[in-house]
């Protein structure tokens, strides 16, 4: 029954999201500052991730092609595949409910325990316009996060490709063009975009609605992660059977 | 003014507000009194739209807010000041930045425009000097100040202010109830303060109204509670020896 009544809240939240718009000059600023929270802020870390990610991938995949029938470039192939279907859009999103989520769970539930959002409705601003909105329209960049990842990604490969003697530069560059198929980009970023919008919906669902102190705002961020991690599986699973099969 | 009528609030089976009527009136600087738990947050939260109520009605200046359509409470919203127990600024904006929030949501003023308002509104709560402090930087008697400069830099016809005292050493407690009964006085202001601070009671309450139990159990002013024979309130007011020793005094003075 609290699940039902959660997620009807959730989507009536995702409503009252975008009525009453808080005046343009003031949205213009919001935006701009959760660009530089959510989306730069995040460079760091996914390029880091992505980078050695992509080298683990490519060890792996070669270490696993023992058949000398089997022809090298396949390891430039099977990295390509891997990062730009799963690792990039959906592995990423992982982590990136544990980074953004959080952040945007913990940063509007202490405004909720500080009283700050109750200052907001009590000046008649529709505090979830205010709050939510931004996000939502910053996270729109995060396809752009999720290329960074895929770009760092491959090159990762490459790097431990060549550096780590499991194939030649040549076999690697002519592996991650072989039988390349543009719609699977496309497929990984209706995955962004979709994942995009759970990033920034659910964590703020959690923050914006939790009660208590300052213990339930930690206790608010670790649900968030497990809802959003959830959410994102659970649609990466539906649309891969929608779009790819 | 605001009048209330017969005011029901329940949370779940609990019923905390059970038919409260009042008015506080335009220009004086009306507290909300009473023991915790009492309903004065939620009396207050009703007051302010936070908490929708299942029965009754508040008006303000005659018009019955839940009456009214999305647009008409809005103005009224824009109208209200509130100075909340802990401040409630914007942790993210400088103090400047906390107080011209009203002024750039709310008016179309030049940038130059808001700037002198925010001048102008920081001096009067003395503290001209705070423009580029976060609020994390400014002691809780700032805060406080930050919060009553923030509440009126809209020329709101309405403040509330929930404990404003809260947490404030006495002398910084009186600089802050003479600030608000000023400010009332100033801008004939309709003040609501919900408060248990009997130093507030005693310096600025006009008009008091105790609530108990979730019911208006007395109503007067700060001159009528030394005189009440109401022993609900004799008990909470002269809780302390300091203020049965006053009491003593004052009726000793005034036979």
């Amino acid at each position: 029954m609290t699940y039902l009544h959660n997620i009807g809240a959730y989507f009536l939240m995702i409503v009252e999201m975008f009525r009453k718009p808080t005046k343009w000059s003031v949205m213009k600023q919001l935006i701009l500052k959760d660009v530089d929270d959510l989306i730069i802020g995040s460079l760091g870390i996914v390029a880091f991730i992505s980078f050695f990610v992509g080298g683990v991938v490519t060890i792996q995949t070669a270490l696993n092609i023992d058949n000398p029938l089997i022809p090298k470039y396949l390891v430039g192939f099977a990295t390509r595949q891997s990062i730009i279907l799963e690792f990039a859009p959906t592995f990423m999103s992982i982590i990136m409910a544990g980074k953004v989520g959080s952040f945007i769970t913990s940063s509007i539930g202490t405004m909720r325990v500080t009283e700050q959002i109750d200052a907001l409705e009590v000046m008649g601003i529709n505090s979830l316009n205010y709050l939510v909105f931004p996000k939502f329209v910053s996270m729109m960049l995060y396809p752009f996060v999720i290329s960074i990842a895929m770009f760092l990604g491959i090159l990762g490969g490459m790097a431990a490709c060549v550096y780590g003697g499991f194939s030649t530069l040549e076999d690697y560059i002519t592996g991650i063009q072989t039988d390349f198929e543009t719609f699977h980009v496309t497929y990984a970023f209706i995955k962004t975009i979709v994942f995009a919008f759970v990033l920034a919906t659910i964590p703020s669902f959690h923050g914006f609605y939790m009660k208590g102190g300052a213990l339930e705002v930690g206790k608010a961020s670790t649900t968030s992660f497990v809802w959003t991690s959830v959410v994102i599986i659970i649609l990466n699973y539906f649309l891969t059977q929608m779009l790819l099969s | 003014m605001i009048e209330v009528n017969n005011l029901h609030k329940s949370f779940g089976d609990v019923e905390v507000l059970k038919g409260i009527s009042t008015s506080f009136e335009k220009g004086k600087t009306n507290l909300i009194i009473g023991q915790s738990g009492s309903g004065k947050t939620v009396f207050l939260k009703c007051l302010l739209g936070l908490f929708e109520y299942e029965e009754g009605a508040i008006a303000y200046d005659g018009k019955i807010f839940s009456q009214l359509s999305e647009d008409e409470k809005r103005n009224i919203r824009a109208q209200i000041g509130m100075v909340f127990q802990g401040s409630a600024l914007f942790d993210s904006m400088t103090i400047a930045e906390n107080v011209m929030f009203p002024l750039q949501m709310f008016t179309k003023q030049s940038k130059s425009e808001m700037e002198d308002r925010v001048d102008f509104v920081l001096k009067r709560v003395n503290l001209p000097d705070a423009h580029s402090k976060m609020p994390s930087e400014a002691s809780g008697g700032m805060q406080k100040r930050v919060a009553i400069a923030r509440a009126i830099v809209n020329n709101p016809k309405y403040l509330f202010c929930d404990e404003p005292n809260s947490g404030l050493d006495p002398k910084t407690a009186i600089v802050i109830d003479n600030l608000i009964q000023e400010i009332t006085d100033e801008y004939q202001i309709t003040t609501v303060i919900n408060s248990h601070d009997m130093n507030s009671v005693m310096e600025i309450g006009e008009k008091i109204v105790f609530l108990r139990h979730g019911l208006k159990a007395w109503e007067g002013s700060n001159k009528t509670i030394f005189k009440t024979d109401n022993e609900v309130v004799t008990d909470f007011v002269y809780s302390s020896n300091l203020f049965k020793k006053v009491r003593k005094m004052y009726l000793k003075e005034h036979d």
